[in-house]
């Protein structure tokens, strides 16, 4: 029996078409946009202004406030303007533009194809390197990664997870770069190990990756504290409580940090980004992103710098098909619908999901018939449906006794409902009242 | 932009799951059962099915379309269910004008009047093979012999199983015959073994979970057990209570309707245990032989009540950390 996380769980059609295409690069464009939000937390403060020469891996934007990130530039050129510019969230950011011209990098990056394996860098040198080359987590969520790494000093870590699971359908991000970057991820494991000064580290992946699996067993032999788990395919298992529940049988309690049972996870995409700015200074300025679809006729992995607009990869990739319905940044599970392709790509853009008109409305929603099996599949063990109610009648304060805010919005309960009940979209709007109303109360 | 994109929150995928494929689920779960009734009670069975699904369907339309005024929806397959099920608790000779009045208050009464599938209380066709019972008491518990000779119709009326036991013990057939169905009793509660076949359908499909109806049999088996450990009369044989009347058929379909049965696993087993003791107790000291339809309504009206009081187990709620 493989590991997997305890309760609830779904198992979509997985439909990773692009598995076994390699990671291409795509051209830079003569201009990018650079929105100057592009994590969780407070926007970054622009540190140019119009005219100013820019190198790629120059600083443009600086994080203010403790979760923040700073924000490179991809490319080189002239700034041409700040200004706001629609972006995944569907609203206009504050954005730098830039007017591309030829590709000079700043001179401290190592732009060497060369492994470096040894960091010889105190903790705090790697936090503070990490923090400047604005890394966050590369999995969707965001997150600074400084910050995370940084656990309250009454918390102990005591093993890494790396998160290797990709459980989304369709994309293949995480895993061509583990196939083409293992050792890049592997060297970047232990600089974060030492970050965190911990002695074991487990890298989870999903049984569906036979190839990362025999791999990383291959390359962690020489890595005596790295062990590689192999994972029973289940949807939210990429969810950071479900894999540590899968990883060490630990539980995380209502509200509390993955740090309360020792565990701290990072996404690989993130491990590699960690590498390439201890070992080789280089911000966080590109990642690989997958374009697939149904429809789609070339469904591939493209490394893209960030800035480049959507529909320059969806070109990349045979273009928009006639069919075209909808267009998700990430995964059709937890990915946003966008109403342009003219946004650019940025730190946390995954994938994009192609799906055809026929597929992408919606079936009307009928009566619950209380079949239960909402309940079944959430993985937080909560009861959807009850949830669903009370926020339709407003009833915050047993929505609250009931969990919502526990809710990681896997879309597990919509995804099953035999009923086509939008659970999740009540759930979201509830989860939002009664955060603000717990806000409210503590001030 | 040439294309206009569509634009919702997440999900963006769905199961496929629908209500109808449950619902064509429990009907085809339910052929083995049809099945040894066409064999034993021949066209009787057909007559009173078939008669049986077209009064819920039509009831349904008529009632929705004309008294509602709104769209029916027959094809959610629900007023099908009612129907099988209804006519698999009634003798296959009872007259249709009656089995007409049980689909009338099963569907009008006890379905639509609180608002149609999904948000009625008791389940239509436990309701509405209780409303007969109590309004026709003798044409409800005359059953006709199993396997009638050629040519007979009438009904030559027999004992079921479990009022053989209540009322001359000294008569009981064997636990075989019990299983495969060819003893007297209602349409569709023949055969012990059918029904259970019906079970293992529904958990591969996962269309039901196991809770309602092992929770049910294993306290009717542990409530006879016990008994029978004491006192080893036919009577308390768990056996004989486990395979007769509409204990196995209670439990697998009807006791396990969505809408009216809890939603939580502990509520389920809660809800299961209820059955299981009621049934239990109606039959051992109540006035009636049987006790199942009697024991899942009671436990139907209990439901909202053990919803509010249980809830799934939560991540992180109780696992110990090591």
């Amino acid at each position: 029996m493989l590991k997997t996380f305890r309760i609830g769980g779904i198992h979509p059609k997985e439909k990773k078409i692009s598995a076994g295409e390699a990671t291409q690069s795509i051209a830079i464009p003569d201009q990018v946009i650079i929105p100057l939000s592009q994590h969780i937390g407070a926007p970054c403060q622009p540190v140019v202004k119009k005219g100013d020469p820019v190198k790629v891996g120059t600083l443009i934007g600086k994080s203010v406030g403790f979760v923040s990130a700073n924000i490179h530039s991809p490319v080189s050129g002239t700034v041409l303007k700040i200004d706001k510019a629609l972006d995944a969230s569907g609203y206009k950011r504050d954005a730098v533009f830039i007017k591309v011209e030829g590709d000079e990098w700043e001179e401290s990056i190592d732009r060497s194809p060369e492994l470096r394996k040894v960091c010889d860098l105190p903790a705090s040198e790697i936090l503070h390197k990490i923090a400047a080359a604005g890394i966050v987590g590369m999995g969707g969520a965001t997150f600074p990664t400084h910050v995370k790494l940084t656990p309250p000093p009454e918390a102990k870590a005591e093993i890494l997870i790396i998160n290797g699971v990709e459980c989304e359908p369709w994309l293949t991000s995480d895993h061509r770069l583990m196939m083409e970057k293992a050792d890049e991820i592997l060297v970047g494991t232990t600089i974060v190990m030492k970050a965190l000064n911990v002695q074991k580290a487990i890298i989870g992946i999903e049984n569906n990756k036979q190839d990362a699996i025999k791999l990383f067993s291959q390359k962690t032999n020489g890595y005596p504290r790295i062990e590689v788990q192999p994972l029973k395919v289940q949807y939210p298992q990429g969810g950071e409580k479900q894999l540590i529940d899968a990883i060490t049988g630990r539980q995380v309690s209502s509200g509390a940090l993955p740090i309360s049972v020792g565990a701290v996870v990072q996404n690989v995409g993130t491990v590699f980004a960690i590498y390439e700015a201890v070992q080789k200074n280089k911000p966080l300025i590109e990642r690989v992103v997958t374009v697939t679809g149904k429809e789609v006729k070339q469904p591939c992995n493209i490394l893209s710098r960030i800035g480049v607009p959507l529909s320059n990869l969806i070109d990349m990739a045979g273009g928009m098909p006639e069919t075209t319905g909808k267009v998700v940044s990430g995964g059709p599970m937890m990915g946003k619908a966008l109403a342009s392709t003219d946004i650019p790509v940025t730190k946390g853009t995954s994938g994009i999901l192609i799906i055809p008109t026929l597929e992408a409305k919606r079936k009307a929603m009928k009566d619950c018939i209380r079949c239960a099996k909402c309940i079944g599949v959430c993985p937080m063990g909560l009861n959807p449906t009850l949830l669903m109610n009370l926020t339709e009648y407003e009833v915050w304060d047993r929505a609250e006794k009931n969990h919502i805010t526990d809710c990681i919005e896997c879309g597990s309960c919509s995804y099953t409902c035999p009923a086509d009940r939008p659970l999740l979209d009540y759930i979201r709007l509830g989860k939002g009242k009664v955060n603000g109303i717990i806000r409210a109360r503590k001030n | 932009m040439e294309h206009k994109l569509i634009v919702s929150p997440s999900p963006h995928v769905h199961s496929g799951d629908t209500i109808q494929k449950n619902m064509y689920n429990v009907l085809i779960a339910l052929i083995p059962a049809f099945l040894v009734a066409l064999y034993v009670f021949r066209l009787d069975a057909l007559i009173i099915t078939a008669s049986s699904v077209l009064f819920c369907v039509g009831f349904e339309f008529l009632i929705v379309k004309y008294i509602l005024k709104k769209t029916p929806t027959l094809s959610d397959g629900s007023a099908i269910i009612t129907g099988v099920l209804l006519a698999f608790n009634v003798p296959s000779n009872l007259p249709v004008w009656i089995l007409a009045l049980g689909c009338l208050f099963a569907i009008g009464v006890v379905k639509l009047s609180f608002g149609g599938l999904g948000n009625n209380i008791f389940n239509p066709a436990i309701a509405g093979r209780i409303f007969l019972l109590i309004s026709f008491p003798a044409q409800m518990t005359t059953w006709p012999a199993a396997f009638p000779a050629a040519g007979t119709t009438d009904a030559v009326s027999s004992a079921t199983v479990l009022g053989t036991l209540k009322f001359a013990p000294e008569a009981l057939p064997s636990l075989q015959s019990m299983l495969l169905g060819t003893e007297g009793g209602s349409l569709g509660e023949m055969s012990a073994l059918a029904l259970m076949l019906g079970l293992v359908y529904l958990l591969w499909k996962k269309t039901i979970t196991w809770h309602i109806p092992v929770s049910i049999l294993a306290t009717v088996a542990f409530f006879t057990g016990i008994l029978y450990l004491f006192n080893p009369l036919p009577l308390y044989h768990p056996l004989i209570h486990l395979f007769s009347g509409g204990l196995m058929l209670g439990a697998v379909f009807m006791a396990t309707d969505y809408v009216t049965s809890p939603m939580t696993k502990k509520g389920m087993l809660i809800y299961g245990a209820g059955i299981g003791f009621v049934t239990m107790a109606i039959r051992l000291w109540g006035a009636y032989p049987e006790g199942v339809s009697f024991a899942i309504l009671l436990m139907n009206a209990l439901t909202p009540l053990i919803n509010n009081y249980t809830s799934p187990k939560r991540f992180g709620e109780v696992v110990k950390n090591g």
